[in-house]
């Protein structure tokens, strides 16, 4: 459950991103979760700022608007990490021992869930069914499905993550102050 | 129109009506608790489940409509039991201990549990542990007491158009209030308290200036003084059993006095003034756009109403310059007090304490202010609301009802019935015009008994137009102008009146608004519950104030007169600017 979102500052590009966004989706029905997505998509996570952004444009009470975001776990209102890392914790993968990998990644990144490490490389959720319960346990990272992870495999499995991201030098995911991160 | 029945009773009733309104017809009782009339029903409680012959689950009654042929149950066996089921429920989630809670006169879940019958509890349910907000002036909630009903989340948005207050987060975790678990300070709240006059429990409260009072009153070099606003004489009586509409001045005098108040005084006195330099104020402006043929912003806006000046901060900054400068009738008080009184009573300032009693919570925002300082102190002191009167004067052992009538302290007691009907959406324009219409043809306003009916009652947006003829010098520029005026009340209707003036679809020349629903009547700090009877009620008792008083127009107001010559000089004369003027920033 996240608390206050983050206090990160829009660059003016990110302010104009998002005044685009909701000039393009807000004539249709039930505009605002639509707007969400987008925001989320494009700028990774949904600030305060972001989301008064959204609130003044909309003509719709703040209090509202974060109604919806904090009802739907989905959206995030923290920086994310290069990396979300979800454990699936639907029926299968728990009895096959996702808990223990949940248990496992928070003390391998020292984070909790809805956290990001210090380095914004990973950040962790939790999932409900993947739909490859016949796998279980299934964790992704972002895009990418691994199934029968043991929890003393984990350490091996992240390894590649990191080292990929030491020799890449060009950053594609928002440019996160270090503020942002409480 | 088709037959139905309920509990062996026929009854002819229509799909325009729920099995609440079938069971009200027939003077049966079905408990509610998230109802609230006048919004659409959530049916989110279900304590007024009844059985309906052939459905396998009990219904809401709040949220079904009848049907032709329906047959209902509302207090069988089964339905009682499910009722006590859905109490215990809520009780074992809720955080309170009635012994210690400030509700406990007045709370619609204790009074539930009584009237079903429950004896011990059966359940311990998960709490959710959760602070305390005292972060705004005016308001304390207290989410632990939450029972999650939404009767604030309807009123805020839907008839105060503000929207400060929504569900947040899921399932069990779910909390009523500003966006995420943020306090009400980092949202837009007006702090009219329509929300705490609505709450069923003590989850959302005013911030009480009771313990305040009381350390002042002890104080021996204290010399402390009383306002009370006109809205609180037609109400206070409720907290002691009076029925809603039943005038207690006299008694509400009495009171203030063993309480051990230095002085009794009169918000009326200050609303008198107000008048005075409201009125002016508008004839200036009228002066420079018809005569002089400047502009000016018009309409002007009244300005008594503190809830509506945060929202115009908030909401409509461009129009803060139509906004009348002068202060509230309260802050005119404190600010008079404390320079005026004090000089003719000779009593160092620094030593008076003003205290008022207002229906209204954003008082103690308005009081709070860090403008309203002009008399070199803080202006007002303490504000209570009328609910903790009643709760002082509990406190201090006064049998209200044997109390006898007694009258105010001069001069600050001194009113005219045009005063009291501030207290009246409606009525601060009524006053207006009085003496507006009179200052400049001379004539008393021709209407019957000094009233403006159309601009009286409940309806959401009301307007009314008045010819002004036969005018005397130097008004000269104002014959056979026709005067335009509206009156809305409740934020929403505000807004939308706002709206329709911005489009240039309706225009005015004065407008008054009052935050809450039928004026300061309905304020968020009068007793609970306030619904429309009680509300037509108590603005039938204000009229007859009004029309029971030998003076009834604020300029004739004696004390008045002599604040002017002894002190003020004219209205918006240098000191009147000073004292009773203030200005109004735009707000995020
Ligand atoms: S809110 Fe009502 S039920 Fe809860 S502690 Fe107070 S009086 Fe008791
Ligand atoms: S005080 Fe008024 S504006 Fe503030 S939360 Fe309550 S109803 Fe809404
Ligand atoms: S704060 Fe009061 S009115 Fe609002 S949901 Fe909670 S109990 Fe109901
Ligand atoms: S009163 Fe009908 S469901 Fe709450």
């Amino acid at each position: 459950m996240t608390s206050t979102p983050a206090l990160h500052q829009n660059s003016a590009e990110q302010q104009e991103l998002l005044h685009n966004i909701v000039d393009s989706l807000k004539d249709q029905e039930g505009a605002l979760i639509p707007i969400l997505q987008a925001a989320q998509d494009s700028l990774g996570f949904l600030s305060t700022e972001s989301l008064k952004t959204i609130s003044k444009l909309l003509n719709m009470p703040y209090s509202e608007i974060s109604g919806v975001v904090s009802f739907y776990s989905y959206f995030t209102t923290m920086p994310r990490g290069r990396y979300t890392i979800r454990v699936c914790l639907g029926t299968a993968c728990y009895v096959r021992g996702g808990k223990q990998l949940l248990e496992e990644l928070k003390k391998i990144l020292q984070i909790e869930v809805g956290e990001t490490t210090e380095d914004k490389l990973f950040s962790l959720e939790v999932g409900r069914c993947f739909g490859a319960c016949g796998l279980a346990p299934v964790l992704m990272i972002n895009d990418e499905i691994h199934q029968r992870v043991k929890p003393t495999k984990l350490a091996a499995l992240l390894a590649p993550y990191k080292s990929e991201n030491d020799s890449e030098a060009t950053d594609e995911s928002p440019k996160i102050s270090q503020e942002d991160a409480q | 129109m088709f037959e139905i029945t309920i509990n062996d009773k026929k009854l002819n009733g229509d799909d325009s009506m729920t099995i609440l309104d079938a069971a009200e017809m027939s003077g049966i009782k079905i408990p509610t608790l998230c109802f609230l009339k006048g919004f659409t029903p959530l049916g989110a409680c279900r304590v007024c489940v009844v059985e309906v012959e052939g459905a396998n689950t009990l219904t809401a009654a709040c949220s079904t409509p009848l049907r032709a042929d329906m047959v209902i149950k509302t207090h069988s066996p089964r339905v009682q039991r499910a009722r006590q089921s859905v109490l215990e429920l809520l009780l074992s989630e809720h955080e309170g201990d009635c012994k210690f809670c400030s509700r406990s006169d007045d709370c619609e879940l204790q009074a539930l549990a009584l009237e079903l019958g429950l004896e011990a509890p059966r359940f311990e349910g998960e709490k959710n542990h959760l602070k305390t907000d005292s972060s705004t002036a005016a308001l304390v909630r207290d989410p632990e007491k939450c029972i999650k009903c939404r009767r604030c989340v309807a009123v805020c948005s839907q008839r105060q158009g503000v929207g400060a207050l929504f569900p947040q987060y899921r399932g069990f975790a779910t909390t009523i209030g500003p966006a995420f678990h943020s306090d009400l300070d980092s949202v837009t709240c007006v702090q009219c308290g329509q929300c705490v006059a609505v709450c069923p429990v003590e989850a959302i409260s005013e911030k009480s200036h009771i313990a305040d009072v009381l350390r002042a009153l002890e104080d021996p070099e204290k010399h402390v003084i009383v306002q009370t606003a006109p809205a609180i004489r037609a109400a206070l009586g409720e907290c002691f059993g009076y029925p809603p509409g039943v005038l207690v001045t006299g008694k509400m005098t009495a009171a203030l006095r063993r309480i051990g108040f230095n002085k009794v005084f009169d918000t009326n006195f200050s609303a008198d003034l107000t008048i005075m330099e409201e009125g002016s104020e508008l004839l200036q402006r009228l002066r420079t756009v018809l005569e002089e043929g400047k502009s000016a912003a018009l309409p002007q806006f009244s300005s008594c109403s503190p809830g509506w000046i945060n929202f115009t901060e908030h909401f409509f900054p461009e129009y803060i310059p139509n906004l009348s400068t002068c202060k509230s009738p309260q802050q005119m008080f404190g600010a008079l007090a404390k320079t005026y009184y004090a000089q003719k009573s000779g009593i160092d300032p620094d030593k008076i304490v003003v205290v008022s009693v207002m229906p209204c919570t954003a008082k103690k925002f308005e009081a709070a202010r860090d403008e309203m300082c002009d008399s070199g102190f803080r202006d007002v002191d303490y504000v209570l609301t009328t609910r903790e009167l009643g709760k002082l004067i509990r406190l201090q052992g006064i049998d209200f009802t044997s109390l006898p009538d007694e009258e105010m302290d001069v001069p600050m007691g001194l009113s005219s019935g045009a005063a009291d009907i501030f207290a009246n959406s409606g009525g601060v324009m009524e006053a207006a015009i009085r003496t507006v219409y009179e200052l400049t043809t001379g004539k008393e306003l021709p209407t019957e008994n000094l009233h403006i009916t159309p601009l009286a009652g409940l309806d959401g947006i009301k307007e009314a137009s008045l010819r002004i003829e036969g005018t005397k010098s130097p008004w000269n520029f104002l014959e056979g102008v026709e005067l335009k005026v509206a009156v809305a009340h409740g934020l929403g209707n505000a807004a939308a009146l706002l709206e329709d003036i911005k489009a240039g679809k309706r225009n005015y020349h004065f407008v008054e608004i009052m935050t809450c629903p039928g004026g300061c009547i309905g304020g968020g700090g009068q007793p609970r519950f306030t619904t429309d009877e009680v509300r037509e009620k108590r603005i039938a008792a204000i009229y007859s104030e009004d029309e029971g008083k030998p003076l009834r127009k604020s300029h004739e107001n004696p004390a008045i007169t002599e604040i002017y010559a002894e002190f003020l000089g004219e209205p918006l004369g240098e000191k009147s600017h000073h004292l009773l003027h203030t200005q109004y920033t735009r707000k995020e």
